[in-house]
């Protein structure tokens, strides 16, 4: 199949070899699972359970709230110890609201609704399965899979695209999903199709990965799925990219993929959605790869949402050297992790352990215009203009030149010579962008709020002067009659 | 460990003083041959230049209040100074060197806020400021003394030429450029001009009067694939600079053979080969854009080969550079790239539209 050409991007160092050969472990269960309420994007899930309730595995432990949202559920069985705030996977070490579980070491499921065959259930029924497991895009984007079936069925997509990119270097547990668990996922992605009614279906898988693409062609094989190998460039995993790949089309600025009838799935998704519709279990695990320089045993574990990081890095044999630096996610768009014990969400496909050598960290020097950042960005920006006036302190300018365009891939700043930090420049900015819209509606509502209370004011003082003229009238009215009465009075005497 | 870093935890293998060695390592061939062709007074030259260009440096710096090392580490001043070298005669005095690479590293470069601010090509300005204010010792070429010939000056007497302005008598010559200037003015036309002065094969092997580094066609052609081969530098650049050189050149031959050179004796005269590698790819002073880079470097050619063919001067390119590095920012201001989701005037695509 002919693939159509791309703009930009970068060829890091993929360290795949790191942890590519290791076949799927299961991690023994944690005693304490610490499970966040917001692992996706939109609005955190309601917690319904109490201190001290018994859960089991599968269990309902906070509900969807709000048109995008997603449950959470109990990872194992075992009681309630604690709802509240506990440290988040982000660099700060913030606290998020977070349900605490101590596990009972009996793992025993809830009895959950299997069907058969799926494939009698309706669309509908499909996507309402898919949102009370609370998937959500494990790629890494974690936006709620329902949500993206309902609006994607309003839209009539025609193409469904299944991304086995990983373009990340180190990640590999897509590569070991497909690998080893290449049926589950093909079925998983016929009930997508199905559910939003696509005509083509098909699965981009980099060509570095030579036996997730035989082992996914071999599933596919006598179905609508179509395997296609693209060429192994970072950021190949970013969705419009994978889009731009397969099918030569562009999603528009200010759009979505359902504008122009693509949807776009992560096959671990798929494979979550498969096991969420067949056997209606939610989502309470995933593939997380454990690698980097300083990992004595690199690995692919399947682990319970909410076991820390820590137990992951112990399991595979500790540290060989101190690590320069922990991400949580890939090397490239990961975040810095400030301390190994906070848990594994949703979207956490990866922590590494890396060394000094691997991070690259020099301090940065001058910008020496060479535009390498230019040649590198897929998304066709301008980084070094735009990150020259976000440091003279003017982000507007770097707006107008793009920057709500970019996605933060990291390209520019991997090539970046001068080792400048662009996308930190760029992510402040948006920061910084974001405080601004939140200042203006502030500033607009106590605009409003003050315009409100003037006019409060105004009416309750237009009321007091009319009650008064009311009032003096009436009196007035009342003194003429008594004076009419008096001088009545007065003439009846006389 | 506590410090906050940002994504990416990853690094591409380069920094700015490899990317600087790497074009110093591409520039030996020809500097080398430059010393061989011309003797010890070019390596006299040669030497003297990176010196003041060091010492200029690290006291504007240490002026400035900054830390020296970093700045003189990144290999930018070494590079100007190396550049603005190979662009002098080579029995040019210590002075022209030292002045030059003053006016380069300190005036250029640093004035306007060091590494990376420069708006002019700081080896290219420096050329310009030197041949405007001393334009006899800026145009005294010498015919070829190889190391080890007969007439080759000795160390000593190269100590003598380089810091004695001695005399250098019955070696001076015309740069063939100049040499047909001269014979233009004279009403002399090519076809005779260029008899006995000119072969195609000594120009590309660089065997010819001219600056200490500029001659040797071949080396600077390898040593700019050498560039691109290991992406320190693309093709667009010194591409649309040799074409907007050879297009004119050719069209005008045709038209009439003997007052207009043709794209040989033009690309491989004077300074378009080094130009073309070591000058227009400068990263600081040219557009940001493949299409930017690809108009500018056109743009240098034609006006190399105007500046020559018209001008008052017989060689143009540091006049050209440095026009088109005063087009840099209104190129960039134009010609940017076309953002994803959106036609090439930032506008969105439209939504919904089905192909």
């Amino acid at each position: 199949m002919k693939l159509f050409k791309l703009r930009g991007g970068v060829h890091p160092e993929s360290r795949k070899e790191l942890a590519a050969d290791r076949a799927i472990r299961v991690l023994p269960m944690p005693e304490y699972l610490y499970v966040p309420l917001l692992q996706h994007v939109g609005a955190p899930a309601q917690p319904n359970v109490n201190v001290g309730d018994k859960v089991l595995k599968g269990q309902l432990i906070g509900a969807s709230q709000g048109v995008i949202s997603a449950p959470v559920h109990a990872p194992t069985s075992g009681h309630i110890v604690a709802v509240g705030d506990y440290p988040a996977a982000h660099p700060s070490g913030l606290t998020a609201p977070t349900i605490t579980i101590k596990a009972d070491g009996e793992d025993r499921w809830l009895d959950t609704e299997a069907v058969s065959d799926p494939f009698v259930l309706s669309p509908d029924q499909i996507s309402a399965r898919v949102a009370a497991a609370g998937i959500v895009g494990l790629g890494g984007a974690t936006f709620p899979s329902a949500v993206k079936l309902n609006l994607s069925r309003k839209n009539n997509v025609h193409t469904l695209i299944i991304n086995g990119g990983e373009c990340e270097p180190y990640i590999t547990c897509d590569d070991r999903l497909m690998r080893e668990r290449a049926a589950e996922i093909v079925e998983g992605v016929r009930l997508i199709r199905y559910a939003v009614g696509a005509e083509v279906v098909m699965v981009g898988i980099e060509d570095n990965k030579p036996a997730a693409l035989a082992a996914m062609t071999l599933a596919a094989k006598n179905t609508e799925v179509k395997v296609i190998a693209v060429p192994a460039m970072y950021p190949m995993g970013w969705d419009k990219q994978m889009i731009k790949a397969l099918t030569g089309r562009e999603v528009p600025a200010d759009g979505r993929t359902a504008d122009i009838g693509v949807l776009v799935h992560n096959v671990a998704t798929a494979f979550a959605v498969r096991d969420a519709v067949r056997f209606g279990r939610p989502l309470v695990s995933r593939l997380v790869t454990v690698s980097g320089g300083s990992v004595i045993e690199p690995a692919n574990l399947e682990v319970p949402i909410g076991t820390l990081v820590e137990n992951l890095f112990q399991f595979c044999g500790g540290f060989r050297n101190k690590p320069a630096r922990m991400v949580l996610g890939g090397p490239m768009m990961g975040i810095q992790l400030a301390s190994a014990a906070v848990p594994i969400v949703k979207g956490s496909s990866g922590v590494l352990a890396l060394t000094d050598s691997e991070i690259g960290n020099v301090q940065p020097s001058p910008c020496i215009r060479c535009s390498s950042c230019v040649r590198a960005c897929p998304v066709g920006l301008l980084p070094l203009d735009m990150a020259a006036h976000i440091r003279a302190g003017d982000s507007s300018a770097a707006v107008t030149l793009g920057l709500k365009d970019c996605v933060a891939c990291g390209c520019c700043s991997f090539v970046c010579p001068s080792h400048i930090p662009l996308v930190h420049y760029f992510n402040f900015a948006k920061g910084e962008l974001m405080e601004q819209e939140r200042v203006k509606l502030k500033q607009e509502s106590t605009k409003k709020l003050a315009e409100m209370r003037n006019e409060r004011i105004a009416r309750i003082e237009r009321e007091r002067v009319e009650a008064a003229a009311k009032r003096k009238a009436a009196r007035e009215a009342r003194e003429r009659a008594a004076k009419e009465a008096a001088a009545k009075v007065v003439t009846e005497t006389a | 460990m506590n410090r906050i870093a940002h994504s990416p935890h990853a690094h591409a293998p380069i920094s700015i003083s490899k990317v600087m060695v790497t074009v110093m390592v591409a520039l030996i061939p020809a500097t080398l041959f430059g010393f061989w062709l011309y003797g010890w007074p070019s390596i006299n030259l040669w030497a003297v230049s990176l010196i003041a260009s060091i010492g200029g440096e690290a006291l504007v710096v240490s002026w400035q209040g900054r830390t020296v090392r970093p700045v003189l580490m990144d290999g930018s001043g070494i590079l100007t100074a190396w550049l603005l070298a190979l662009s002098l005669p080579p029995f040019a005095p210590w002075w022209i060197a030292v002045l030059g690479s003053l006016f380069a590293v300190v005036i250029c470069k640093q004035v306007f806020g060091g590494l990376g601010q420069n708006v002019f090509n700081p080896a290219m300005a420096a050329r310009v400021m030197l041949l405007i204010s001393f334009p006899l010792e800026m145009t005294t070429w010498i015919s070829p003394v190889p190391l080890g010939s007969a007439h080759a000056p000795s160390l000593m007497e190269s100590l003598r030429i380089t810091f004695q302005s001695h005399p250098i008598d019955g070696m001076a010559s015309a740069s063939l450029l100049g040499h047909v200037k001269t014979e233009f003015t004279r009403g002399i036309g090519l076809d005779q001009s260029l008899v006995g002065y000119y072969a195609p094969w000594h120009s590309l092997a660089g065997d010819r009067a001219g600056s200490l580094g500029e001659t040797a066609a071949v080396l600077l052609l390898l040593g700019g694939l050498y560039l691109i081969a290991r992406r320190i530098i693309t093709w667009h650049a010194p591409v649309a600079m040799l074409l907007g050189v050879a297009i004119p050149a050719l069209l005008f031959n045709l038209i009439n053979s003997n007052h207009y050179a043709g794209p040989l004796y033009h690309l491989l005269s004077g300074g378009v080969m080094l130009g073309a590698f070591f000058i227009v790819t400068d990263p600081v002073t040219s557009p940001n854009t493949t299409a930017g880079q690809l108009i500018f470097g056109f743009g240098c050619g034609l006006l190399t080969w105007i500046i020559r063919t018209w001008g008052g001067y017989p060689e143009g390119v540091a006049f050209a550079v440095m026009l088109m590095n005063a087009a840099t920012p209104i190129i960039d201001y134009y010609v940017k790239p076309r953002i994803y989701g959106r036609d090439r005037k930032g506008v969105a695509l439209p939504v919904g539209k089905e192909s």
